[in-house]
């Protein structure tokens, strides 16, 4: 995929105030051109008024924000070029679909007949062809979370922006209209930033992922560098299910409360006696009944206290090295059932060592 | 079972208390009797011709619904501009200013019609038909200020945020979307509007100046004299309008409604 790697938008120290309260604390973010980034975190953590910031509905109280090299955040709102896409679609409820998607081209001095083939185009790339008659009301939520993308795509904006779209679907839909997003988005390689509290969107959609949390930025990376190697317990915490573990770095291995000593790839250079956390994911951890032996893993006794069937896998709450760990597996059989002795491996690549700030 | 039949009876009645007097009006008002009261002598639309050959009354009613058409406009696009700012922008002190804009329902009418005048005498103005429309625009604002807000709370702002994001600029925007969107609330303004003015008497009274006057006031000053049964038929016509108008409105608003679900 060639991908150019020029900014599109570039935030630079942005603080946003409401009042007394300050939702966004001095941001700093680059986003490449072409790039499908999102902004994930918990609700109030300042995700929301970013996006706002960047589209022109709130003004930043500080910092700079660029989008193609032009500064844009003191340019109004109806002269950005951003497509917006909002999470109850917004579509105009009087106009028909057709006057919905010519909406911003009509601000544009497209000539009429472009502006026909152009709406036909963007119903089409959106999978809705031939609806141009027909109201906002007369279509299904998921057609008009549809209708809302084309409206904004088909300006041709410099950023698309989407503020949990996906959100107000209910879940099936939701799933095939993330597929449809991440289709529609490579297709028109359009720079896109997404703002959502679900991970999982974030994680199959985005190339790359900011997690916020209390108007700052926790870490940016790639999905799966985000996943695996949490910056920080509120990272590994919000993400999936993560064991964290207390112990004592020592010189081949970290040292648990209970005095196991646990397997470690990569001590990030903290010193040997450095107290850390073990952030262990809870699908990487294997029960078993017995495992065959490995180099660079730990095989530790259990007791299955609780389980949480999942169809597909079962969540275990599993009694072992001193406390109560998360263990979701794949259900080969029978999940194991509740009180089941079993052998928990755990390996040293799984192991992630947690600095505390 | 009892007690039913006794509400029964009740409500009865007490729509007989309201509507006996408007009906007999209305009945009357096709009696081709020489005096407006019974016996009907049968059925007849003379008083009616009589009304357009009244050039009293033609004109009262023409004063009447030029001012009624002014206040309205006049009161409608004040009470969304109003109604806007109060709800759109953060204004200071938004309560207090929006309590003020609706206290003139809650004033005595005849306080208020002293007090314009009042003012009016401070500024050295003369009672004109100017102040006349004025009052009537102060007395229909509230009823505009509430219906457009009432609408408008439900109007999300956020379609005004994507006609912007898309290039249209503030006016743009409401022209385009929430203009559109107020409409039922427009039209509810405008004919509530209408119908305050063209039915108001007592603040009329005071405000208008000599030899203007309203249908209100002509049929209060022909009632002083006797009771023509040209003021049943003048009385017919009104009924018709005031309830007619809003009715017509309705009906056109679910027609369109129908057009879009």
């Amino acid at each position: 995929m060639a991908k150019s790697k020029a900014a599109a938008v570039e935030l630079k120290n942005v603080i946003k105030h409401f009042g007394e309260v300050q939702a966004v604390k001095g941001v700093d973010l680059t986003i490449d051109a072409g790039s499908f980034v999102t902004l994930l975190g918990p609700s109030g953590c300042g995700k929301t008024t970013i996006l706002r910031m960047i589209a022109g509905l709130e003004h930043p109280t500080r910092g700079e924000i660029w989008i193609n090299g032009r500064r844009i955040d003191d340019i109004p709102i109806h002269k950005r070029n951003l497509g917006l896409v909002f999470q109850n679609y917004a579509l105009f409820p009087h106009k028909t679909i057709f006057d919905n998607v010519a909406f911003g081209l009509r601000y544009r001095d497209v000539p009429k007949a472009e502006i026909r083939k152009r709406v036909a185009e963007a119903l089409e790339i959106v999978q809705l062809p031939g609806v141009e008659k027909r109201f906002p009301a007369q279509l299904s939520g998921g057609q008009q979370q549809r209708i809302a993308l084309a409206r904004a795509v088909v300006i041709e904006p410099d950023v698309l922006l989407l503020d949990e779209p996906l959100s107000a679907l209910d879940a099936n839909l939701r799933e095939g209209m993330r597929v449809e997003l991440k289709r529609i988005q490579r297709e028109l390689g359009i720079t896109t930033i997404f703002v959502t509290h679900d991970q999982a969107e974030a994680l199959a959609l985005s190339d790359k992922v900011v997690v916020m949390s209390n108007g700052k930025k926790e870490q940016e990376g790639a999905p799966d560098k985000v996943y695996n190697q949490p910056a920080s317990r509120f990272v590994a915490e919000f993400l999936g299910n993560a064991n964290l573990l207390p112990g004592r770095i020592e010189s081949n291995g970290v040292k648990l409360q209970d005095g196991t000593l646990l397997p470690l790839r990569d001590a990030k250079g903290l010193p040997v006696g450095t107290e850390i956390d073990v952030v262990l994911r809870a699908e990487r951890i294997l029960l078993a009944r017995q495992h065959p032996p490995e180099a660079d893993a730990l095989v530790v006794p259990g007791k299955v206290r609780a389980l949480d069937y999942q169809g597909v896998a079962a969540r275990y709450f599993v009694e072992a090295l001193g406390t109560t760990l998360q263990v979701i597996n794949p259900i080969d059989d029978l999940p194991f059932p509740e009180g089941a002795e079993v052998l928990l491996r755990i390996r040293a690549q799984d192991c992630v060592a947690l600095g505390r700030a | 079972m009892r007690t039913w039949s006794l509400i029964r009876l009740f409500t009865l009645l007490v729509y007989l208390f309201m509507f006996t007097p408007i009906a007999i009006v209305v009945i009357l008002s096709f009696n081709d009797a020489q005096f407006g009261g019974f016996p009907i002598e049968g059925f007849s639309l003379r008083w009616f011709y009589a009304l357009a050959e009244n050039d009293a009354i033609v004109r009262a009613f023409r004063t009447s619904l030029l001012l009624g058409l002014l206040a309205a406009i006049i009161a409608t696009t004040l009470g969304i501009l109003a109604s806007l700012a109060l709800m759109r922008y953060s204004v200071p002190a938004t309560n207090f200013f929006n309590t003020l804009l609706i206290s003139p329902v809650l004033i005595p009418e005849t306080v208020l019609a002293v007090g314009l005048l009042l003012f009016m005498r401070w500024l050295d103005q003369p009672r004109s038909i100017v102040l006349l429309l004025a009052g009537h625009v102060l007395i229909a604002l509230p009823f505009v200020v509430l219906v457009v807000q009432a609408r408008l709370v439900g109007i999300r702002k956020v379609y005004e945020d994507a006609a912007r994001s898309l290039g249209a600029n503030p006016i743009q925007a409401f022209f385009q979307v929430t203009f559109p969107l107020l409409m039922p609330a427009v039209f509810a303004g405008l004919l509530f509007a209408f119908t305050i003015s063209f039915d108001n008497i007592t603040a009329t009274l005071f405000w208008r100046p000599a030899g203007v006057e309203t249908v209100p006031t002509q049929i209060f000053g022909m009632l002083r004299h006797s009771i023509s049964p040209e003021i049943n038929a003048l009385g017919t016509v009104m009924i018709v309008i005031t309830v007619g108008l809003p009715l017509l409105a309705g009906a056109i608003a679910r027609a369109f409604a129908r057009r879009r679900t």
